[in-house]
């Protein structure tokens, strides 16, 4: 590329596009946006292949060993009907792909890259090269677990939790290269996460525009940068436990073979230290999206700030000292287990802090029922609920009761579905006007929101029901239960309810596609919105804003302020008056 | 601060081009006066990065030590009857010398500080000189491990020994990477005084993996 004739202000994109060519620009880019959207597409098409996975469980529960429409072509043997060993990898599959390739690409790696350097006002993050190697990683990563359906033995079918010795010992599944490719595929994920994590954190602390201190970056950039610093603690931990598992499996070390002298339970130990940490992972981006946009469209500030900051400092604390709740079971001490009751107790105090703080934001407020703000509404009410049956689950002794039902199944669906899927349709609706640079369309959003909400609590509210009734996660035909027949009305209700909300998902990806080409161009901030990445034309070009970096001089949730006559008051818009600014 | 920090990228940049854009460091603040401005960072990002880098590293680790000391604890003999001893002479002055490594490559950074070019890229190759000793005394001590008989799969003994030692061993080869690179980096002229951040990294990497060690030898050869 000798081109030497270039001019700068961003006016070089005509001559540039042709020198750069497709790979560099839709490839193997490294401008934080594009590789946004490359995380949001990896996500999305996942979280089709996760949805259907769920939706091929649900039938066998409802209408046990029938055949499910539409696999007759790929379960030849069987002309359609789920074997115990391919339930099994379904629902082991469904669960990995929803939380490593859909929930963490989406709110972490695509929100993480699209809103941190636009909302701080960098022109791109700390380290480009490495965030691109960050998606590559992870989309190899997400390659390798698909190869993993086709290798023979089927796809691992150990549980996501892939709990020892069942996942160690290759003839308790039988599933061989299925296994080895997920702790593969999960090891490989960590590096790319991160990769990520360690150009949030970086850009977040040096690469600030001016003005913008710590206490007045957007709550999301909060929530981010406390996920970032999550992700490098915790996923190393899940890393070295996927690496002694290999190695067990393949080079027949005994880590977790109590045969050579290894320890079963370890491997519990190791999952849940990342995995409660894993938990706040998917959630705290999401409750940043809402701390976002409910304040957008109440028309008002967000209520207690630093009390939502600090409040999800806290939660980080806190999520390191809870994970012994997911072994209440597994025979440990009993004083030890009433401290992981108290300590789980306590870490609902932030996340209520949290609730009332949103609940005060659209106390009074002008609310505006716009797509996203239904979407983030419905995060807060989802979320709300989850968060309470995760206290009934906190106590042991009710936890003895419920431990491995539907409960459990109900409670993380409440969490991760309603609260971090409704967080990531709420941000796909509040920033595609700037990531796409067009709008997307309300009404297929409102038929896309609405019946989502409806069929999402039709089909995981009953799962508490039938959970206390005693029905046990991941058993392959409840029918084979005396116990559990007299509500097996339940499962085919809640499988009705999970196809219909499959199917309201149409109108989403209808809306997604036509907007991204057929959309009304979108002006610079649609939403008077106050935060920096409005202020960058939509969509912003590469280095993301002109000549200079917006200024910033006070906090982003400056709705009706009385020194302004608009209902909003940007971040970047300097005071009328000289003196002092605001803090 | 000087303005050149909010100045436009330089001409030659285009969109998505292929050098990155010069994204400078501002560590947005208010200023003295408490208007808005940039805030010299506390620290360049490439040596922030490496100590998160670090970190993460550092829970690695620590799941590595943990699940072994955890085994450890509750076997009820160890090392378990007719395994090989460990040998703890031999590794002792390995570990030295990977320890003498890290002070060389002190010597490397404060000779980057005094812009003696020559010095850096002698001690950054001793620094690498001593790291791969270490490795190499490290595979003899394997090869001779695995004549007596102790192998991964000989149980939790054997299984945890190739584990960690095998783990830090990769991370000592990475460094040495990273250390070539920041060689080549300091001989093509990449690094000096005034832009010492690439080698800073590298020498706080290198003094983890160097740090890192005494622990695991302490864990798995003394307790
Ligand atoms: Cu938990």
């Amino acid at each position: 590329m000798s081109s030497t004739t270039a001019t700068a202000h961003g006016h070089a994109t005509h001559a540039g596009h042709h020198e750069l060519g497709f790979v560099q620009t839709y490839i193997f880019s490294r401008d934080h946006k594009m590789i946004a959207r490359q995380f949001l597409f990896l996500g999305l098409f996942m979280m089709i292949l996760g949805g259907l996975l769920a939706l091929v469980v649900r039938w066998q529960l409802a209408w046990p060993e029938t055949a499910v429409p539409g696999l007759g072509g790929i379960l030849k043997e069987t002309s359609g009907i789920l074997e115990p060993s391919t339930y099994n990898m379904a629902f082991t599959m469904h669960a990995t792909i929803m939380i490593f390739f859909v929930i963490m690409p989406i709110l972490a790696g695509c929100f993480g890259n699209f809103c941190i350097p636009l909302m701080l006002g960098a022109r791109d993050m700390a380290f480009p090269v490495l965030n691109m190697l960050s998606i590559w990683t992870t989309a190899s990563a997400g390659v390798i677990m698909l190869v993993g359906f086709f290798v023979p033995g089927g796809h691992a079918a150990a549980g996501w939790t892939s709990y020892a010795p069942l996942s160690a010992v290759p003839s308790y599944t039988g599933t061989n290269w299925g296994q080895n490719i997920w702790c593969i595929s999960l090891f490989i994920m960590g590096i790319g996460s991160m990769m990520g994590s360690i150009n949030y954190v970086t850009t977040v602390i040096n690469m600030r525009a001016p003005g913008m201190k710590l206490f007045r970056m957007p709550l999301v950039v909060w929530s981010l940068f406390i996920t970032a610093i999550l992700l490098l603690l915790a996923m190393p931990v899940l890393t070295s436990g996927v690496a002694m598992l290999l190695f067990d499996r393949t080079l027949g070390t005994s880590w977790f073979r109590p045969s050579g002298g290894g320890e079963p339970l370890l491997w519990q130990h190791l999952f849940w230290y990342f995995g409660h940490p894993e938990v706040y992972i998917l959630i705290l981006p999401a409750m940043g999206i809402a701390s976002e946009i409910l304040p957008v469209f109440a028309r008002k500030p967000i209520f207690g700030y630093h009390a939502m900051a600090f409040s999800m400092i806290g939660i980080a604390f806190l999520s390191w000292i809870v994970y012994g709740h997911h072994m209440f079971v597994s025979g440990m001490n009993p004083a030890l287990g009433m401290a992981f009751t108290v300590t789980t107790m306590i870490i609902a105090v932030p996340s209520a802090i949290k609730t009332f703080n949103w609940l005060g934001t659209l106390w009074g407020g002008s609310i505006r029922f716009t797509v996203p703000m239904l979407n983030a509404l419905a995060f807060v009410s989802m979320f709300v609920i989850g968060g309470l049956s995760g206290i009934f689950m906190a106590s042991t002794p009710v936890d003895i009761f419920i431990q491995d039902t539907y409960f459990i199944v109900a409670h993380i669906h409440y969490v991760v579905f309603g609260g971090s899927i409704f967080g990531a349709f709420a941000a796909i609706y509040y920033w595609f006007p700037k990531m796409f640079g067009r709008m997307t369309n309300p009404l297929l959003g409102h038929l896309h929101f609405w019946p989502t909400f409806v069929f999402f609590n039709l089909t995981f509210f009953p799962m508490h029901i039938i959970g206390v009734g005693g029905q046990m996660r991941r058993i392959y035909n409840p029918m084979q239960y005396e116990f559990l027949q007299h509500q097996q009305h339940w499962n085919v209700f809640i499988t009705v309810s999970a196809l219909c909300l499959g199917v309201a998902q149409i109108p989403f990806v209808i809306n997604f596609f036509w907007s991204l080409f057929a959309g009304q161009k979108a002006p610079l901030n649609p939403w008077n919105a106050n935060t920096l990445e409005w202020s960058a034309p939509s969509p912003p070009p590469h280095l993301n804003w002109g000549a200079t970096l917006p200024t910033v001089y006070r906090g982003p949730y400056e709705y009706n302020a009385p020194e302004s006559r608009e209902d909003f008051l940007p971040q970047w818009q300097a005071p009328v008056r000289a003196g002092a600014p605001r803090h | 601060m000087s303005p050149t920090l909010l100045e436009a990228p330089p001409a030659g940049v285009r969109a998505n081009g292929r050098t990155p854009p010069p994204a400078r460091p501002t560590g947005g603040g208010d200023d003295h006066e408490g208007e808005p401005g940039p805030r010299r960072p506390v620290m360049a990002n490439a040596q922030l990065a490496t100590m998160f880098v670090i970190a993460a590293e550092t829970m690695f680790f620590a799941g590595l030590i943990f699940s072994f000391l955890i085994l450890r604890v509750g076997a009820a003999v160890w090392p378990p009857p007719l395994q090989p001893r460990l040998p703890l002479g031999m590794t002792a002055v390995n570990t030295l010398v990977l320890l003498a490594s890290s002070a060389v490559m002190v010597r490397a950074v404060r000779a980057l500080g005094a812009g003696d070019r020559a010095a850096v890229l002698a001690r950054l190759g001793g620094a690498a000189g001593l790291g791969a000793l270490f490795l190499t005394v490290q595979g003899f001590e394997w090869a001779r491990l695995i004549r007596f008989g102790l192998t991964v799969s000989s149980g939790a003994y054997g299984a945890t020994f190739y584990t960690l030692i095998g783990a830090h061993a990769a991370h000592v080869g990475f460094a040495l990477t990273w250390l070539a690179v920041a060689w080549i980096l300091a001989a093509r002229g990449r690094v000096d005084a005034r832009q010492p951040a690439a080698l800073k990294a590298c020498a706080m990497y290198w003094h983890f993996v160097v740090a890192l060690w005494p622990v695991i030898w302490v864990s798995v050869y003394l307790v």
